[in-house]
């Protein structure tokens, strides 16, 4: 069951799975939110962090920069972070700069 | 391919860098996103933006990201890594090739637990600024020339974020000082004015407090004119110094318990101008001070003295302390004359508006008297000048009233009647 939070920026999937949606907040300094919410989610008891990027049509460096801080909070936690619905353009920009060393691209 | 898609994404984020450094006001927020922008560009996964401070010879850290809660938010900085910085330039310095420094031979532990790879002091104007520390790449790949390059370029654009916000705190704080001494300075002023009026108010035993009471009449009417602070506070001063001429007249002239004879009054009617010759040196912070000084007891009918000016050639402001001063001399014991009930002198005041006294200037002193009396101003002006009782006369403020009635007609219904009588005459 899908759970909607006061955030709107997550849903639980399950206690142990959390989808993140990067949307328009990712490139910005708001984008900030998504990392507090990623360890918000972590310290639920969340192993498994998916960022969806079903509504993000592109990534800038803040945004970057904002993933490398979910991946770091994740690995620090002992949790896996998935990246979903990336379009192309972006998994280019994330291989380039080695995010996908750090995350599966689903 | 790969190095051109590098070089547009760094690109992008230089530019918005520029754009970040140059439109936003909150300072904080611009380091956070410069850093961002930073790591973002290069893929660079931990660092801090630090500011240095030259009198703590300390790094004290801005934005800090993946260096984890217990990385020092401050750096001391020795006169040799200071030195070694400065000389450096901006040129990004490997830190595991830099232990010769104290710098990083005290804090190597710290920084290679965190795997921090680069240092990078931010000089502007061969100052030093403050520094950014970089961690590892995402690719785990070390730094290129070309990385290197980059970082040098966007840390330009953060040292003079941090150098202009430098500035503007030194020039706030320029101007708060500033500000303090002028504050001091118009205090002093204020308090040599009032020791100046005490002086002057000394040498007439029967007038004690004449001066101060003319200041704070001035005041009034430069208030009940909506006149702004300054000009308020340059009418008290205009009325606190009126008299300063009378410094040089004899004390047995002034003090005489008897009309004086025409060759002491021609000796007493020179303090205005000698009062003039006093202040007109003096830098006031107010113009017309000395104006008020020499022309307080000119009249509008040109029956005035020294100069017998008629009504627009007389300055507002002795228009205003002549005012002050004659309403004083009326409400005050003289050694040859009781001072006269309140009602007398409202009367005194309405008859000779037009001639003595400007029409305007008699209508906003008794205004502020009316908005006393009734109530309307609980500052008690008029009754800690005049005395409680002295205002409590009996039909005072219907004298009032009628006074101002006559002044300045109010209603539509009053003005045609005026305008009517003034009909009449003419026929």
């Amino acid at each position: 069951m899908i759970t909607d939070t006061a955030t709107a920026v997550s849903a639980q999937l399950s206690t142990e799975t959390s989808v993140i949606y990067a949307g328009d907040y990712l490139n910005k300094l708001t984008g900030e939110q998504i990392e507090y919410e990623c360890r918000r989610r972590i310290d639920a008891g969340c192993t498994d962090l998916i960022v969806n990027f079903s509504k993000t049509e592109l990534v800038n460096s803040i945004g970057i920069s904002i993933l490398l801080g979910v991946i770091d909070i994740a690995e620090k936690n002992g949790a896996k972070v998935a990246f979903s619905d990336v379009n192309e353009t972006t998994v280019e920009l994330f291989d380039m700069l080695g995010l996908t060393k750090h995350v599966n691209i689903v | 391919m790969l190095h051109e898609h590098k070089l547009i994404h760094a690109f992008g984020a230089l530019a918005e860098l520029g754009q970040e450094i140059t439109n936003r006001n909150n300072f904080q927020e611009t380091i956070r996103t410069s850093l961002h922008l930073l790591s973002g560009a290069l893929g660079i996964r931990r660092g801090a933006v630090a500011r240095y401070s030259r009198f703590g010879h300390e790094l004290n850290m801005l934005a800090v990201r993946g260096l984890g809660e217990d990385f020092p938010l401050s750096l001391l900085l020795t006169g040799e890594d200071e030195r070694q910085f400065l000389s450096n330039g901006m040129a990004p310095i490997d830190i595991g090739e830099a232990q010769v420094l104290p710098f990083f031979q005290v804090h190597n532990v710290s920084f290679d637990q965190r795997r921090l790879e680069l240092f990078v002091p931010l000089v502007v104007r061969d100052e030093i600024v403050g520094a950014i520390f970089l961690g590892e790449k995402a690719t785990g790949e070390i730094y290129t020339s070309y990385d290197k390059e980059i970082i040098c370029a966007m840390g330009q654009h953060i040292g003079v974020a941090i150098a202009q916000r430098n500035l503007m705190a030194e020039i706030e704080r320029h101007s708060e000082e500033n500000r303090r001494l002028f504050d001091e300075m118009r205090s002093t002023y204020h308090d040599t004015v009032k020791a100046f009026a005490a002086a002057i108010d000394c040498k007439d035993k029967y007038t004690e407090g004449h001066s101060v009471r003319v200041g704070k009449f001035s005041e009034i009417i430069a208030a009940e004119l909506g006149w702004g602070t300054e000009e308020v506070e340059g009418a008290a001063v205009a009325g606190y110094l009126h008299d300063v001429g009378k410094l040089t007249v004899e004390r047995k002239i002034i003090n005489a318990p008897y009309r004086i004879n025409a060759k002491e009054s021609a000796e007493l009617n020179k303090h205005p101008a000698v009062g003039y010759e006093i202040l007109q040196p003096i830098h006031h912070p107010y113009t017309d001070v000395p104006l008020a000084a020499k022309y307080h007891h000119e009249r509008l009918d040109g029956r005035g003295y020294p100069d017998g000016l008629y009504d627009r050639e007389i300055p507002y402001i002795a228009k205003i302390v002549n005012l002050a001063d004659s309403f004083d001399a009326m409400t005050t014991d003289r050694p040859y004359k009781a001072r006269r009930p309140a009602n007398d002198v409202v009367e005194d005041l309405t008859r000779n508006a037009g001639k003595q006294f400007s029409p305007e200037i008699v209508t906003a002193f008794l205004s502020g008297m009316l908005k006393e009396l009734k109530g309307e101003d609980r500052t008690k002006r008029f009754r800690r000048l005049l005395g409680r009782d002295y205002m409590e006369a009996e039909g005072l403020a219907t004298k009032v009233k009628y006074a101002l009635n006559e002044l300045a007609p109010t209603t539509p219904m009053t003005y045609i009647a005026a305008a009517g009588s003034v009909g009449s005459q003419t026929n």
